[in-house]
């Protein structure tokens, strides 16, 4: 797919990816095989037909393509750019053996673009400027407006509910909103998706927080929803606990990037948030997140950027994509790095990491090396912010105020795998908030999965059947 | 969006509004804080609910004008607009029944205590509130904190009126037993300076003691970690974990000189303001 050289995309907030245009995508269409037995769909977590919507952009008919693509996901334009498809459709696709995969993503992300700039009435199939009025009786309230939430609600809607989503921040879209920069995911594209889920009837009230603002009782007992489901993801920043972490100029990438893209700290002053950063920046991890941070950092103005992980490249969790293009714009990294101590200045400022080198060892609970210090290997990078991206856990707001509601000691809901169900009668959960930080597609799917088992739940209450 | 029903000022750089907040006033508890947004661009702050009425569904807040977003808020008017309020975040001050409870206020932390002192009085404490302040003009809400507390003590730094010198001297008297009597648990709202102050003159008699820390927040949900503080030999998040800790345990320290982190950047945001005047919300 084309993209921006490093050298113009590292200084802004532009996408990086530039997408393909039509002659390219049916021409990358065309490789696909439409395999008798399409491994693909097997990889995908929410099993879209895959050669089936690239055999329609191979025959220019992108209106079936787009049709083809909603059916399964309702997010394509967010999954094609963020799924790690290295490791699900595109890693079984039967050309990687010998070439390279489909680029199934990339063709996902074209035809949800192209899908966008049509008009409005025909995606959504309106017929006046009116939503639809809801067919069913019973309302349904969704808590968290992230992949989970937004996908639970568009399905719902689709079945004829009202459907009102509450949102503790000033602004929906979970970790999309707050999370993934705007060069990975343009804000604009999860502004259009809100909307046209808005279009379709969904509420979203923002400045909610259930557990604070409202109890899950309330929501039952006074709103008279007749199901909730809890899509509140995993938002909660851990951190490593080794000393100097309060110092001024350490932060966890939570905020780091919460202060970026929520707040838009690119745009102080214009914008009031501010963020404070030297030339030299540590981010600690090598997930999704850590890479966001340390190419944001770069983006921020910082002179040097650098991931600092106690495993190797091998063990990375980040996309492939997101490891090259941090590369490419510079990014440097320590492999085999174990951050002990931040060390700061007489006035409590970030000054540089200690860190002791390591090597892997046997595999650990996670099946991954375990890594183990090398004695005296003790050093020194000189820094002057380092962000912690070293995972997050569920927000325990909601559970507190809560009762009937089983976690795990890992905080995270107790729910059936494909209904969402959780301990409590109609209130359903899914996305992060069940299964740690994991992925958009698979939050997404949860979400579609605990509508469905909603709709049938409310069904049987109701007493009949469609 | 939610409507400004009534603005009063208190002193020249603090100002008291009344917003209407249906949801937020029936759930709202003494000592929770809102999360609060002027206008499109704007920074989330957190303010001190220091009133609510279930009934009437409205909030009261006081901001002091000490930076650029406390500024902006200040110059809106009634009948204008807040953009975006969520809460009640944090935790309800929890003090124990049936002893004598002094709340020490300084700066905004006197209407912060407002609605705390009153609960207190009203479910059968003996209640004591002092405030202090430079001098008489800088004092807020004291009618108001007179009704709300069976004492009151006004403490200002010149004489101007009641008694000449800081809360913790007054503190201290009280703590060696002159009248309205030594204290049972203290709750201290105010600057951190303020703040250590009195975890100082309470520590050797060993008196309960919370402190409602304000570090710098982003979300208010626990979501960020900017807010963390060490208490004892573990690091909360004030917004989630507090915002009242033992202050014999808060290491003030470290939480001033965090809460420093953007000076330079608040002065660079104050400059802009100066020279771009305010954003109205609507
Ligand atoms: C920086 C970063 C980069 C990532 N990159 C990728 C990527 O490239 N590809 C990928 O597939 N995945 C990526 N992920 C993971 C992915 O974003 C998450 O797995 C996904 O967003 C989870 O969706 P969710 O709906 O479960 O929760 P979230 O997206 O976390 O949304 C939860 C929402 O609920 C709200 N909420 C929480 N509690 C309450 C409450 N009590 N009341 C009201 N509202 C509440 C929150 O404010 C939030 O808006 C990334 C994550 C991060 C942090
Ligand atoms: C839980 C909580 C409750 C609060 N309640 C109230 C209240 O009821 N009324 C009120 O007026 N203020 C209250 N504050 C403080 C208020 O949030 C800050 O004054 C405000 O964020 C400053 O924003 P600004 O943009 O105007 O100023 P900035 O430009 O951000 O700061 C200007 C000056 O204020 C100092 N400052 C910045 N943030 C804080 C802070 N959190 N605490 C103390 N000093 C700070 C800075 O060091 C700087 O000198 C509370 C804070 C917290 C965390
Ligand atoms: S949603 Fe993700 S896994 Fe499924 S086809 Fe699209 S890119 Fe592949
Ligand atoms: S496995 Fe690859 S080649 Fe075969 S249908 Fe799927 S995308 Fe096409
Ligand atoms: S303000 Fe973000 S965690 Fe407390």
């Amino acid at each position: 797919m084309p993209e921006r050289t490093p050298l113009d995309r590292v200084r802004d907030f532009f996408e990086v990816n530039e997408g393909y245009r039509l002659d390219h995508a049916a021409f990358e269409a065309e490789r696909c095989l439409r395999c008798q037995d399409p491994v693909c769909i097997e990889g995908c977590p929410v099993n879209i037909p895959i050669p089936d919507f690239i055999h329609a952009i191979a025959a220019h008919n992108m209106p079936e393509a787009a049709r083809l693509l909603r059916t399964a996901n309702p997010l394509p334009a967010i999954c094609g750019r963020v799924c790690p498809q290295e490791v699900q459709c595109e890693m079984l696709c039967h050309m990687t053996n010998r070439f390279r995969p489909v680029a199934i993503g990339a063709l996902e992300r074209f035809v949800a673009d192209w899908e966008r700039d049509q008009p409005v009435e025909q995606i959504s199939g309106e017929s006046t400027d009116k939503p639809a009025r809801p067919a069913r009786k019973e309302k349904v309230a969704v808590i968290g407006a992230g992949p989970a939430g937004l996908v639970c609600a568009g399905e719902l809607a689709r079945l004829g509910y009202s459907v009102t989503v509450y949102e503790g921040l000033h602004a929906p879209g979970g970790v999309l909103r707050y999370g993934i920069p705007e060069f990975r995911l343009p804000k604009d594209i999860l502004d259009w998706e809100i909307d046209m889920l808005k279009r379709s009837g969904v509420e979203i009230v923002c400045n909610v927080i259930i557990g604070k603002t409202l109890t899950l009782d309330q929501l039952f007992d006074e709103f008279g929803f007749s199901a909730v489901f809890i899509g509140s993801g995993a938002g909660l920043p851990q951190f490593l606990g080794i000393p100097g972490e309060n110092l001024n100029g350490v932060l966890s990438a939570n905020e780091f990037l919460t202060r970026i893209n929520l707040m838009r700290a690119y745009a102080f002053p214009e914008s009031d948030t501010p963020l404070h950063l030297g030339k030299r920046v540590a981010v600690i991890g090598a997930g999704n997140t850590a890479m966001d941070a340390v190419r944001s950092s770069l983006r921020m103005g910082a002179e040097e950027g650098h991931i600092v992980y106690r495993r190797s490249e091998k063990e990375m969790t980040a996309r492939i994509e997101e490891h090259h293009h941090a590369i490419e714009e510079g990014v440097q990294f320590h492999w085999l790095t174990n951050p002990i101590e931040i060390l700061g200045d007489d006035e409590g400022w970030v000054t540089g990491l200690k860190c002791v080198r390591m090597e892997l060892g046997e595999p650990d609970e996670s099946g991954r090396a375990r890594p183990i210090p090398i004695p005296d290997s003790e050093f020194v990078l000189p820094m002057d912010n380092v962000v912690l991206a070293v995972g997050t856990t569920p927000n325990p707001l909601l559970v507190k105020s809560a009762a009937g509601l089983e976690t795990t000691p890992k905080g995270c809901f107790v729910a059936e795998e494909t209904s969402g169900r959780t301990t409590r009668r109609r209130v359903y959960a899914g996305g992060d908030a069940v299964t740690g930080a994991a992925t958009v597609i698979l939050a997404a799917g949860a979400g579609k999965r605990a509508a469905e088992a909603i709709h049938a739940d409310l069904n049987e209450d109701a007493g009949r059947e469609d | 969006m939610y409507e400004i029903l009534e603005k009063h000022t208190l002193t020249p750089i603090t100002k008291l509004f009344r917003i209407k907040a249906e949801l937020i006033a029936r759930a709202a508890r003494p000592g929770q804080f809102i999360i609060l947004r002027v206008h499109e661009a704007g920074e989330r702050i957190p303010l001190t609910i220091a009133d609510y009425d279930s009934e009437t569904g409205t909030i009261t807040i006081v901001v002091q004008e000490v930076g650029a977003t406390t500024r902006r808020l200040g110059a809106l008017e009634e009948g204008e607009y807040i953009l975006d309020l969520v809460g009640p975040l944090g935790n309800p001050i929890d003090i124990p029944e049936g002893g004598h409870i002094v709340g020490v206020g300084g700066g905004f932390g006197a209407a912060a205590l407002l609605c705390f002192m009153r609960s207190a009085t009203l479910r059968g404490d003996r209640t004591t509130t002092i405030v202090g302040a430079r001098n008489k003009d800088l004092l807020l809400l004291v009618d108001e904190l007179r009704i709300a507390s069976r004492n009151l003590e006004i403490c200002t730094d010149d004489g101007s009126t009641g008694f000449k010198g800081f809360v913790t001297e007054r503190l201290k008297q009280m703590i060696d037993g002159d009248p309205p009597g030594r204290p049972d648990y203290i709750v201290a709202i105010g600057p951190m300076p303020m703040m250590r102050a009195v975890a100082e003159t309470t520590r050797e008699s060993e008196i309960p003691t919370l402190v409602s820390m304000d570090p710098i927040m982003v979300d208010g949900t626990g979501m960020c970690g900017g807010c963390r503080v060490t208490v004892g030999d573990t690091v909360k998040f004030a917004c989630v974990d507090g915002p009242c800790f033992d202050a014999h345990q808060v290491d003030f320290d470290e939480a001033i000189r965090r809460t420093k982190t953007y000076l330079r950047e608040q002065e660079t945001a104050c400059k802009r303001l100066e020279t771009e005047g305010v954003i109205h919300a609507s």
